[in-house]
């Protein structure tokens, strides 16, 4: 445990530290830990924020000192090391998008950049689920990982001012979803119709972060038809489960 | 009810902030100055958290056909009450078919104007904050306009005494702002004399300066090997240092997550300090203790205490 450090992030907040990368298994314990904060310790924080490699927690320093709680905190870590067979489950959810034409006008783009037909860049991108790493820039937006490097494909050069809620796109090996409208340079190569970010909604986000996604294809009828059991408020998100650091 | 005649520069419904969806990449938002619309909410009779208008630089005008209670606090935007001047840091009486104007800041920022009873809008995600790059909360999620309509809330039947702050709780504005930071998380990733320029050189106030964040002119912090880390959590006081050196202090509306190398956090008692802040206003930085900043929060709560009682 000795690459874990903890760090100040203001008077109200820490920051637990994994170690300087990107990878699966790391965020897996940051995740694990989130969970464990805040099953276990509710009254004592305020937030966790589980990030790549990094989980903040947010306190009151009123009600608790950064020694007691930073001295919790690593007793968690201590148990999760020790037991290390934790029946470690993630949840997948499962998004629909409607690949190319007007819902993805650069998936040509991202197939001749890459030489494959449309259709393999498809199958590539729905072959496995992504790990979410963490949500951030925009609200419900997601930074996934495990994205096969034969669809990379850079930004663009000139990033567009609008971009429709809903929109999939790509940026070097980084895929993601566009929750909000908002502006972006990213290849756009389809749309899902469900919503991700729905602050009206008793679920306002489609996914957590430390969830897996899970793209699958949908042709353009099919689309309007989960769009209007969207809008109805009939849809309910195909979910499954996974081990975490499996696949992918 | 009001209605807006003049929105002024950027008015909109904030409350103390957004809580606990940050880890889904929700900005926190609420008022840029806790202080001045803690005491706004103390003086008109509310509870702490009530939503209250924060206006920026230039304040607005508007209709009230009803009577009301107010109250005001922050910079001092000069307010008057059909065309007779109110004090700033004091609660007040509209009687019906009045008018409430503001003008300029002569001093700090940002001003805030509490009503008895609150504002009536729905909650989203559990605030009425506004937080306009996600068109969510406040009125539509947007700032005033004009012709707007403000639905005010009910408060209790009790009446409440019309007071000012006393001055022993008023805070001065000045143009020479000092701060407070304790360092960390990644001050580790500046040169020493990187983290020596922080805390003694000076910086100013930019133009570029609204409620996601104050980027800062002057000296430059130097870092070991580059600005870059793996995207970390973010919140309101973190000193952010891109490549250029000029560091950036994050503010209610930041984003959750950034990729540059934190060298330190303002505390947050002295975010309202920066709140006040405009462009060309020095900012000197002082390091900071954990016990130091729990004293600091410890006097903001006195104040508060006091002030309810009057």
């Amino acid at each position: 445990m000795s690459d874990i450090s903890i760090l100040k992030a203001g008077e109200k907040g820490l920051v637990i530290d994994f170690g300087n990368l990107i990878d699966p298994a790391v965020n897996g314990r940051v995740h694990r830990l989130a969970h464990s904060i805040a099953a276990n310790m509710p009254g004592d924080v305020i937030e966790v924020i589980p990030t790549y490699r990094s989980l903040m927690v947010y306190f009151d320093p009123q009600q608790i000192s950064r020694e007691t709680l930073s001295a919790k905190i690593r007793q968690y870590l201590d148990n999760t090391a020790e037991s290390g067979t934790t029946d470690d489950v993630a949840t997948v959810v499962s998004i629909p998008v409607c690949y190319g034409a007007e819902f993805g006008p650069d998936l040509e783009f991202v197939a001749n950049h890459n030489r494959l037909s449309i259709r393999e860049v498809i199958a590539i991108h729905t072959s496995q689920p992504y790990q979410v790493y963490m949500l951030g820039f925009t609200p419900g937006f997601p930074y996934l990982g495990g994205m096969s490097e034969r669809i990379a494909a850079p930004r663009l050069a000139q990033p567009r001012v609008a971009i429709p809620a809903g929109s999939v796109g790509i940026a070097g090996s980084q895929t993601g979803i566009y929750p909000i409208e908002s502006p972006g340079g990213w290849q756009l190569i389809g749309r899902t119709p469900l919503k991700v970010f729905d602050p009206g909604s008793s679920t306002p986000f489609l996914f957590a972060a430390g969830n897996y996604l899970q793209f699958t294809a949908i042709d353009a009828d099919t689309f309007r038809f989960i769009h209007q059991q969207v809008e109805a408020g009939s849809y309910t998100p195909l979910t499954s489960t996974i081990a975490r650091g499996g696949t992918a | 009810m009001c209605t807006v005649i003049k929105p002024g520069m950027l008015t909109t419904i904030q409350d103390q902030g957004r809580i606990g969806y940050r880890a889904y990449g929700m900005p926190v938002s609420g008022v840029m100055d806790r202080y001045a619309a803690t005491m706004a909410n103390l003086l008109a009779g509310n509870e702490t958290g009530a939503a209250v208008l924060e206006m920026t630089l230039l304040g607005g005008t508007f209709h009230f056909p009803n009577e009301a209670y107010l109250a005001v606090c922050g910079a001092d935007m000069q307010g008057t009450l059909n065309g007779r001047r109110i004090k700033n840091w004091s609660a007040f009486y509209v009687p019906a078919n009045s008018e409430l104007a503001f003008d300029y800041a002569a001093s700090g920022c940002r001003t805030y104007l509490s009503f008895y009873g609150g504002i009536a809008v729905s909650p989203v995600l559990g605030s009425r904050s506004t937080y306009t790059r996600a068109v969510i909360g406040g009125l539509e999620g947007r700032a005033l306009q004009a012709d707007d309509v403000i639905e005010i809330g009910k408060g209790d039947e009790m009446p409440f005494a019309l007071r000012e702050l006393s001055y022993h709780h008023l805070p001065k504005y000045t143009h020479e702002i000092r701060v407070r930071v304790i360092p960390g998380p990644q001050d580790d990733l500046f040169t020493t004399e990187g983290v020596r320029t922080l805390f003694g050189g000076s910086f100013t106030v930019s133009s570029r300066n609204d409620r996601m964040g104050i980027l800062l002119e002057g000296a430059t912090i130097q870092h070991v090997s580059g600005p870059d880390i793996i995207s970390d959590a973010l919140c309101a006081g973190a000193i952010q240092v891109p490549g250029d050196g000029h560091p950036i202090i994050m503010m209610a509306d930041c984003q959750t997550t950034g990729g540059y190398a934190k060298i330190g956090f303002v505390i947050s008692p002295d975010l309202s300090k920066l709140a006040q802040a405009k462009a060309g206003d020095t900012i000197t930085f002082v390091e900071c203790s954990d016990g130091e900043a729990l004293a600091a929060l410890a006097a903001e709560q006195l104040s508060y205490e006091k002030a309810a009682i009057g």
